[in-house]
């Protein structure tokens, strides 16, 4: 029920509608709940035809280099 | 590599498994509050890859197996009534009540209408063949769907539509925690909080669980990387004896959560005294209504005479031998009931947990790696 998927913005179609990218799927959504203005490139996250926040794409790239401290150590073992 | 894929790679998986297992001291019991949690646990395998250290129990954290009887009860009879069409997202229309559910309801003949999202709401408002039908939403989820449901009555009020009422059925998610929290026999040791509904609410909604319970609180997303870090991160603070509320899931929530949406629920709900949850019974503070300035919305009060008929004529009860309850409150797991996957199976449900795409039971029984 709280599914969310990240969403890509191909489209600004007026004040508060755009056209995502849902894995190859396009749709129009609404932006009123988001806090900033969505741009196109922009990823969403979309829950029942709104959109609820952005991707920070700074912070997943930030998140994937966590844990790497083991790397040496696996790869020895 | 694409913003879907990067959160499920082997080597970033190996590399976690490989310290929660080396790093746990002994086994840790870990509730995922989410049925998407439980949902990718299961699909990934996840709960086998650290069996030997994590044991993962399964929250309340799916709004189609905590309503209970009651209420779909109450919306078969809503949706009985003359001239109303009632709508509904899919995942509660197969959910039995006491005798039917809606989906079978509307294989006899009655206008019960499934939608992807509230805007729906409005395109069928927007069908002239339906002006003087009144459209009731049956309004579900948790605090990640709350402010759609507000988002909709915004533009029912701009709009000045006077068909569209809300039978609503809105919960939180911090009571139930702490109902489990508060039984004498909770074995958990930490919680992986909801990712959406942080999104939502920001991490604060969890400081109970930390500074009263003194338990871990790692809000994560739901790809394989992102729940097994978030159990790292519980295992690190299981370590240092130090419960806090971290953020796993640092791309989409933040601290404060989307203030926006969280005024918009302000402005149209309040809490509820109560609100009686499937598993728990009633539990204080736990769901939410229309504030009383928007009661002419409110399918509870529009309809009051015909739901206090229906309370005092029917019968609620449950199948006796279903352990949803149980296994909502994390007490048993699906296998543990004698009818899953006998007498309960997704074709034929028993109980919420396996009618839900995302309930417990549903999860061990499509993806069997128990």
């Amino acid at each position: 029920m709280c599914l969310a998927i990240p969403s890509k913005v191909i489209e600004i179609k007026g004040d508060s509608t755009v056209v995502v990218d849902t894995m190859g799927s396009k749709r129009l959504i609404s932006t009123m709940l988001l806090e900033e203005r969505a741009n196109v490139g922009e990823y969403l996250l979309i829950h029942v035809g709104y959109a609820m926040q952005k991707i920070d794409e700074k912070e997943a790239i930030e998140s994937l280099g966590l844990f790497k401290e083991i790397e040496n150590k696996m790869n020895m073992g | 590599m694409s913003i879907y894929s990067s959160f499920k790679q082997k080597n970033d998986i190996e590399r976690l498994v490989f310290l929660i297992n080396s790093e746990a001291k002994e086994t840790i019991n870990i509730m995922e509050i989410c049925g998407g949690h439980t949902h990718s646990i299961m699909k990934y395998g996840l709960n086998a890859l650290i069996k030997d250290k994590i044991n993962f129990l399964h929250g309340p954290g799916c709004p189609v197996c905590v309503m209970p009887i009651k209420r779909i009860d109450a919306a078969i009879c809503i949706a009985g009534l003359p001239d109303v069409i009632l709508v509904a997202y899919g995942d509660i229309m197969r959910v039995p009540g006491t005798n039917s559910s809606l989906i079978k309801e509307r294989a006899k003949g009655k206008d019960i209408r499934m939608i992807y999202s509230p805007l729906d709401i409005i395109k069928i408002v927007g069908d002239k063949s339906n002006k003087n039908k009144k459209i009731v939403f049956f309004a579900i989820g948790f605090e990640t769907t709350t402010p759609m449901t507000a988002a909709l009555l915004e533009e029912v009020i701009i709009k000045k539509i006077e068909n569209v009422f809300f039978y609503i059925n809105h919960v939180l998610v911090p009571p139930p925690i702490n109902a489990i929290l508060d039984s004498n026999d909770s074995l958990i040791d930490g919680f992986i909080c909801p990712g959406h509904v942080s999104v939502i609410t920001g991490s604060g909604i969890y400081s109970d669980i930390v500074q009263k319970y003194k338990k871990s609180a790692v809000i994560s997303g739901f790809e394989p990387y992102d729940i097994l870090s978030g159990t790292l991160l519980i295992v690190r603070q299981i370590n240092d004896n130090n419960p806090s509320v971290e953020i796993a899931y640092k791309r989409a929530v933040k601290e404060e959560g989307n203030k926006k949406a969280q005024d918009l629920v302000n402005k149209y709900f309040r809490v509820r005294d109560e609100f009686e949850w499937r598993g728990f019974g009633n539990i204080a503070k736990s769901g939410l209504r229309l504030r009383d300035e928007f009661k002419y919305f409110d399918a509870e009060y529009v309809f009051a005479d015909e739901l206090k008929a229906l309370e005092l004529n029917e019968d609620f009860k449950e199948n006796t031998g279903c352990k949803c309850g149980e296994i909502l409150r994390g007490k048993l797991k699906p296998v543990d009931c004698p009818l899953f996957g006998k007498v309960c199976i997704p074709e034929n449900p028993v109980g919420a947990c396996m009618v839900s795409s995302e309930g417990a039971c549903s999860a061990y029984y499509k993806y069997r790696n128990f």
